[in-house]
């Protein structure tokens, strides 16, 4: 998919007009990641019981990649146990590396588009944004 | 005039237009057929041989410091010290001239609109030595008040300024700061690397003590730089980098140091760089700084009026396009600037989006990041026009309606 292409269909959508973008009542763990160089500035707020992401959402700034990237991870982590949700970033992770399958990828559904962000260097970490945060929490919680 | 971008064999692609510049600037066919004729022809190690090819080679690099030294208005080659780049001639003067004469009290004036390479250096020395930082805050279009100047005082050491912001451009009275400094004691050290591309320098004219530049901005080679200090200054120095041709005499336990300029260029020089960069000058001086100027002022008028045209276009600094040189640094509403950037490449349009390595100028201005569109006197009116079609759709191109 072409960069223009992938904007369009994806990265608006949600960059614009986010599902997760707020702040949650009653989160268990808050926490701010930060790109400095960019100014992407997120903060991920989940509700996790029991091992399992209840709810979650994010709030912050930066570019269209950073907050398209953060929302569609919430919409595949919520619901899901933290070792499933370990899983999935796992599979984005390695997508952005090229070591992925092409099963892998569907689990990740629209996260997937972002796939061609790897020609992307100075990119990459904009799109990883969300997930590194994602990453540092749950390795909180072991 | 002939046509100048047949020099450049990289301008042949016309799909692309590189308005990144200021990042660094490309390489005529004269740059770098001259390295290549110093590899083919005399490579060898400068200084160290007796034999014809080293002595030759010895010969160029040294009739590159001397059109260095003539192309900034040097009284002497001996003032012109070679360096990777601009930043290496900062730290070289920070760590050689900053941390023997600053001391404890000191102040050293640095402006909020320079260059990392012009402010880490500075915060090094002033946090070894107990010395402080002075900022000079500017006005909106980048220039200096004369209040903002009366800072420098007389516990000032150092004042540490750009002739020409990387971000906002506007050329600054270098010689009317170097004075003030003076008269206060301290050095002014000049960072030229965004004027020395675009303009005439002569620093005996000035009367800056110390003038840095990267030859990578201005035609010349990667890897080259210039550090110039005023002969008396850089006696007093102890050297920056010790080791080899450095040295007068070595025992085991102490060396006396060669006389200035080689006790600054420590280890084996980049002797092609510097032909490189000579021949850069060469060309530059062809073209002559009339017709630069003459030709990036017209660009960038044309570029800052199209752009005005744009609706959520932002353009920061002077309104006055011949303020900027070539440099014109913007933001979209409600785009960040590496989205801007990433839509731009998709259309092979090269800017630079980022802090631009001013981040206190950043905070300053009150944004995260721009966009930076810097122009040289190769690039085109058709670019300029070409740039602005692609820039008016960014902002549908990011899901705004248009
Ligand atoms: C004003 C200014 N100073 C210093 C530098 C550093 O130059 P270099 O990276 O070649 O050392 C730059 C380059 O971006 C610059 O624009």
């Amino acid at each position: 998919m072409d960069l223009k292409q992938m904007y369009r269909e994806i990265v608006n959508e949600h960059n614009l007009h986010p599902t997760h973008k707020y702040d949650l009542d009653t989160p268990t763990v808050v926490l701010r990641g930060v790109n400095p160089s960019c100014g992407d500035d997120i903060t991920l707020q989940l509700k996790v019981e029991d091992g399992v992401i209840t709810d979650g959402s994010y709030n912050g700034v930066g570019c269209a990649i950073s907050q398209a990237s953060a929302d569609m991870m919430l919409d595949l982590v919520i619901g899901k146990e933290t070792a499933e949700a370990e899983r999935l970033m796992d599979i984005f992770n390695r997508m952005i590396t090229g070591e992925v399958s092409e099963e892998e990828l569907e689990d990740i559904d629209e996260a997937a588009a972002l796939q061609d962000i790897a020609h992307m260097p100075a990119r990459v970490k904009c799109a990883k944004l969300g997930w590194r945060t994602l990453g540092e929490i749950l390795g909180q919680q072991e | 005039m002939t046509d100048l971008r047949k020099d450049f064999p990289i301008l042949q692609d016309r799909d692309y237009i590189y308005f990144d510049n200021a990042a660094t600037s490309m390489r005529p066919v004269a740059v770098t057929d001259a390295m290549t004729r110093f590899n083919e022809t005399v490579n060898s190690n400068p200084m160290r041989g007796l034999y014809e090819w080293s002595i030759k080679a010895t010969d160029a690099y040294e009739s590159a410091r001397a059109k260095v030294a003539k192309f900034i208005g040097a009284k002497s080659a001996e003032e012109i010290i070679f360096t990777r780049n601009a930043t290496e001639s900062l730290n070289l003067i920070a760590y050689s001239y900053g941390r023997a004469f600053v001391e404890e009290g000191d102040e050293i004036v640095v402006s909020v609109s320079e260059h990392h390479s012009n402010i880490l250096p500075w915060q090094m020395v002033a946090r070894e030595k107990g010395a402080k930082l002075v900022w000079l805050e500017c006005a909106p279009d980048g220039s200096y008040s004369d209040e903002e100047l009366a800072k420098i005082g007389p516990r000032t050491k150092v004042v540490a300024i750009a002739q020409v912001s990387n971000v906002l451009g506007q050329p600054k009275d270098i010689k009317k700061i170097a004075a003030l400094a003076h008269e206060n004691g301290a050095v002014i050290v000049a960072d030229g690397a965004q004027a020395a591309p675009h303009m005439a320098v002569n620093v005996q004219e000035m009367d800056a003590d110390f003038y840095v530049f990267s030859g990578h901005k201005m035609l010349g080679p990667m890897g080259i730089g210039v550090c110039y200090g005023k002969k008396k200054l850089l006696e007093k120095m102890p050297p920056f980098l010790t080791g080899g041709e450095m040295i007068e005499y070595v025992t085991r336990e102490s060396a006396t140091y060669a006389e200035v300029p080689h006790k600054f260029e420590a280890g084996t020089v980049n002797a092609s760089g510097a032909v490189g960069l000579a021949a850069a000058i060469d060309y530059l001086e062809n073209v002559g700084f009339d017709f630069i100027t003459k030709q990036e002022e017209k660009l960038t008028a044309l570029l800052m009026d199209e752009m005005s045209r744009i609706p959520y276009v932002t353009v920061y600094g002077d309104k006055d396009p011949s303020k900027h040189c070539g440099i014109v640094t913007f933001n979209i509403e409600g785009c960040h600037p590496h989205d801007v950037s990433s839509i731009l490449d998709a259309d092979k349009v090269c800017i630079r989006a980022g802090h631009h390595c001013a981040q206190p100028l950043m905070q300053y201005m009150k944004v995260n990041a721009t966009c930076r569109a810097s122009l040289y006197f190769y690039n085109t009116e058709d670019e300029v026009f070409r740039f602005a079609k692609s820039l008016a759709k960014v902002r549908e191109e990011l899901g705004y309606g248009s």
